[in-house]
């Protein structure tokens, strides 16, 4: 693993089985991650978007190990610079490693135990890692309450006292308390009215310019994404179709379904006609997914070529470049504009 | 770093509200349960009986055992506070004017308006041992001269409300303790079941079925015929609370397998988890203090089952054996017809058994309500 990466995914699945029956055979599987490649560099906050089912959720827990990973790899770099397979981690270095890797919840109500005061929230990692104790872990948790902008007053209420945009505060806060280097940000704001999301989001990247922060971020707001992120991933029915750079990926779309998506963007520009792409048809199953293609029962573009055989997942990219995409015609069909 | 508008300040907030944000789980249940009327109500009712159960020797007027061959099945008298004088603040029964029937040989009882017999409170009577630890012989209230039978008097002349309320020290602690052995068996495979699924959980569930599908009754007969003849009271008392949670714990099991497995899938469980807490940990201080208000609303409402099973075991002179008292062993004395009709109140034991049941019915129920104050 290059030395400018922080964590590598290689080959990643994770299939859901589904059991039937008075025996609980195994019947088939949902193929949430289907063999996914990407890395992520030091400090940077890399997208991930998809619509709803994709598998976005599930390749970020996935990568943490919140869900057991069915087969792949996911190095990551640890902080003394050692490179550590999170999928074999056995349970000590595992804590260790999470320590390091953390997540943020999309749903800031279901997240926190409601039946734990604030203080007891943001200090329970610091407790069960013995990081702080007593007097010291008293002043570790305001510290923390006060980087997140809440008022240490009230330490002592328990998350029914607080709306969602102070919930994901309090959340954040107890991830901050392990200061971790990479953070799983799984539609950390889409829960939370724009407003609140605004400040969500300033809150994170303060965050991560003062302790170097590097992010997953996973959404579906496009536009966000775009405003946020150094690079995006594009996945559909559990496999990635197209990475590139923020700017890239908007201005030289390379796959039909990136395109698809991002026409959908809504726009303030009344002299522009609407060029909204409509695909057909419904997402297919991630059960049988369909042969060759992905995509191919949807796309506009498609050939014989792509019902029979899968795309090879490679960098189109100019002059050293990262973009990668997954489609048979990437070079012939160039790239696009759509934004 | 700039002030942030989201954050309300104190001084905005009334009182009441900031009280509400410092309310822990059980603080908010209360408030919730009190709200419900009728569940209060069986509380209070509740808190009635268990205290005159466990002080059954102060409030009875009489040993439960004291038998008196001049009142064999004395009906109840009245309580009076007006006689011929006019009212009277201190309350006096009458006495009975006795004779037998030429015919049938049955003692007759009238009531005497010459004989009266004022009730004082805090009189000296029979000895007992308050709590079965001081001797006494402190009765809350009684006559000094003549009888009191407000409940009327059994076949062998003995006081009916003393041994109803000796009665209900078994009934009612028959329920708790059959329910605390259901509650810990309950948790204990459920929560097995639950944990770890897979074979494990599959091996269980079927044995719930399986206990599940036997019918209680004859199960009940067969180990309670199953028990010795010379153990004595206690030991057929506990005997008989273990061969009603045996059938007890499964639906418990089954509510605590279902909450184990939801809240596997809950967020707060998941980043419990993430931040390194240990599984005894997550279990303890995150998924059993989530259920386990559900699970106490769930074991009163398993009580009255237990009450229910002890009575009719006993009606059916399986379960406690005189001289043992319970409601059930005194319902047996009213087995024939012929008690329905001639001496009704040997019935009263089954208006305490009512009582009862729908007390913790109604308490189980606000419980139920207010269990989850976290819901809409």
């Amino acid at each position: 693993m290059e030395e400018n990466k922080l964590l590598e995914v290689r080959n990643l699945k994770k299939f859901f089985p589904i059991n039937r029956g008075f025996f609980n055979r195994k019947v088939g599987e949902v193929k949430a991650v289907n063999g996914v490649d990407f890395s992520i560099y030091q400090g940077e906050t890399l997208g991930l978007v998809g619509e709803s089912g994709c598998g976005k959720t599930t390749l970020g827990r996935a990568i943490l190990r919140a869900v057991e990973p069915t087969s792949g790899q996911v190095l990551f770099r640890t902080g003394e610079g050692k490179v550590v397979d999170v999928t074999k981690a056995e349970d000590r270095q595992l804590k260790k490693i999470r320590k390091d890797m953390q997540l943020i919840f999309q749903d800031p109500y279901s997240s926190l135990n409601p039946r734990m005061t604030v203080k007891d929230l943001v200090g329970e990692p610091l407790l069960v890692n013995k990081i702080a104790r007593g007097k010291g872990l008293q002043q570790k948790i305001i510290e923390l309450i006060e980087q997140v902008d809440l008022r240490p007053e009230y330490m002592d209420r328990y998350p029914h006292a607080f709306s969602g945009g102070q919930r994901q505060r309090i959340g954040i806060a107890r991830v901050l308390s392990l200061n971790p280097r990479f953070i799983v940000c799984d539609e950390a704001v889409s829960a939370l009215d724009v407003s609140i999301q605004a400040q969500i989001i300033n809150l994170l990247q303060e965050l991560q310019q003062k302790y170097k922060l590097t992010y997953l971020f996973i959404a579906h707001d496009l536009s966000l994404v775009k405003y946020l992120c150094d690079r995006i991933i594009v996945m559909y029915l559990g496999k990635i179709v197209e990475i590139a750079d923020s700017e890239q990926l908007f201005t030289q779309t390379r796959h039909p379904y990136t395109e698809a998506l991002l026409s959908a963007v809504p726009r303030v520009d009344p002299k522009r006609k609407s060029s909204k792409i409509i695909l057909k048809g419904e997402v297919p199953s991630p059960i049988n997914p369909p042969a060759g293609c992905y995509f191919h029962p949807r796309c506009n573009y498609v050939q014989e070529k792509c019902r029979r055989e899968e795309p090879l997942f490679r960098n189109v990219g100019q002059e050293g470049e990262e973009h990668y995409v997954s489609c048979h015609w990437a070079e012939q069909l160039g790239p696009k504009e759509v934004m | 770093m700039e002030t942030n508008p989201e954050i309300v300040f104190p001084e905005k907030q009334n009182p009441l509200e900031s009280e509400i944000y410092l309310a822990s789980q059980w603080e908010l249940i209360w408030r919730r349960f009190k709200r419900h009327k009728l569940a209060i109500a069986g509380l209070v009712i509740l808190i009635i009986i268990y205290t005159m159960a466990i002080f059954c020797g102060f409030f009875s007027p009489y040993s439960p055992y004291l038998y008196n061959a001049d009142y064999i099945n004395a009906p109840p008298q009245t309580l009076q506070f007006f006689d011929q004088d006019g009212f009277h603040f201190r309350p006096f029964v009458y006495g009975y004017e006795v004779s037998r029937d030429p015919e049938t040989f049955r003692m007759e009882y009238q009531i005497d308006h010459s004989k009266k017999y004022p009730v004082y409170f805090l009189v000296r009577g029979d000895r007992y041992k308050l709590l079965g630890i001081w001797e006494t012989d402190l009765h809350l209230f009684g006559v000094k001269e003549g009888h009191i039978f407000l409940l009327g008097a059994d076949p062998m002349g003995r006081d009916l409300l003393s041994r109803v309320l000796y009665g209900a020290r078994i009934s009612t602690s028959i329920g708790f303790i059959g329910v605390f052995l259901s509650f810990v068996l309950g948790i204990g495979f459920g929560g097995i079941s639950g944990l770890y699924g897979g074979a494990i959980d599959n091996l269980i569930q079927r044995m719930i079925e399986f206990i599940k599908s036997i019918p209680s009754i004859p199960l009940w007969m067969g180990l309670a015929a199953a028990l010795p003849q010379d153990w004595t009271v206690i030991q057929v008392y506990f005997a008989i609370t273990i061969i009603l949670s045996l059938k007890g714990w499964t639906g418990l099991a089954r509510e605590v397998r279902s909450k184990f497995m939801s809240l596997r899938e809950e967020d707060f469980i998941l980043s419990a988890r993430l931040i390194g807490a240990s599984k005894t940990r997550i279990i303890t201080q995150h998924m059993i203090p989530s259920f386990l208000s559900h699970i106490i609303a769930q074991v009163t409402l398993a009580i009255p089952g237990m009450i229910l099973g002890e009575t009719s075991l006993s009606f059916l002179g399986l379960g406690i054996r005189p001289p043992a008292i319970s409601w059930g062993s005194l319902l047996q004395a009213a087995q024939n017809v012929r008690t329905v009709a001639l001496t009704p109140w040997l019935l009263l034991p089954g208006v305490f058994v009512i009582i009862t049941v729908l007390a913790f019915n109604f308490l189980g129920d606000g419980l139920r309500d207010a269990a989850d104050p976290y819901g809409k």
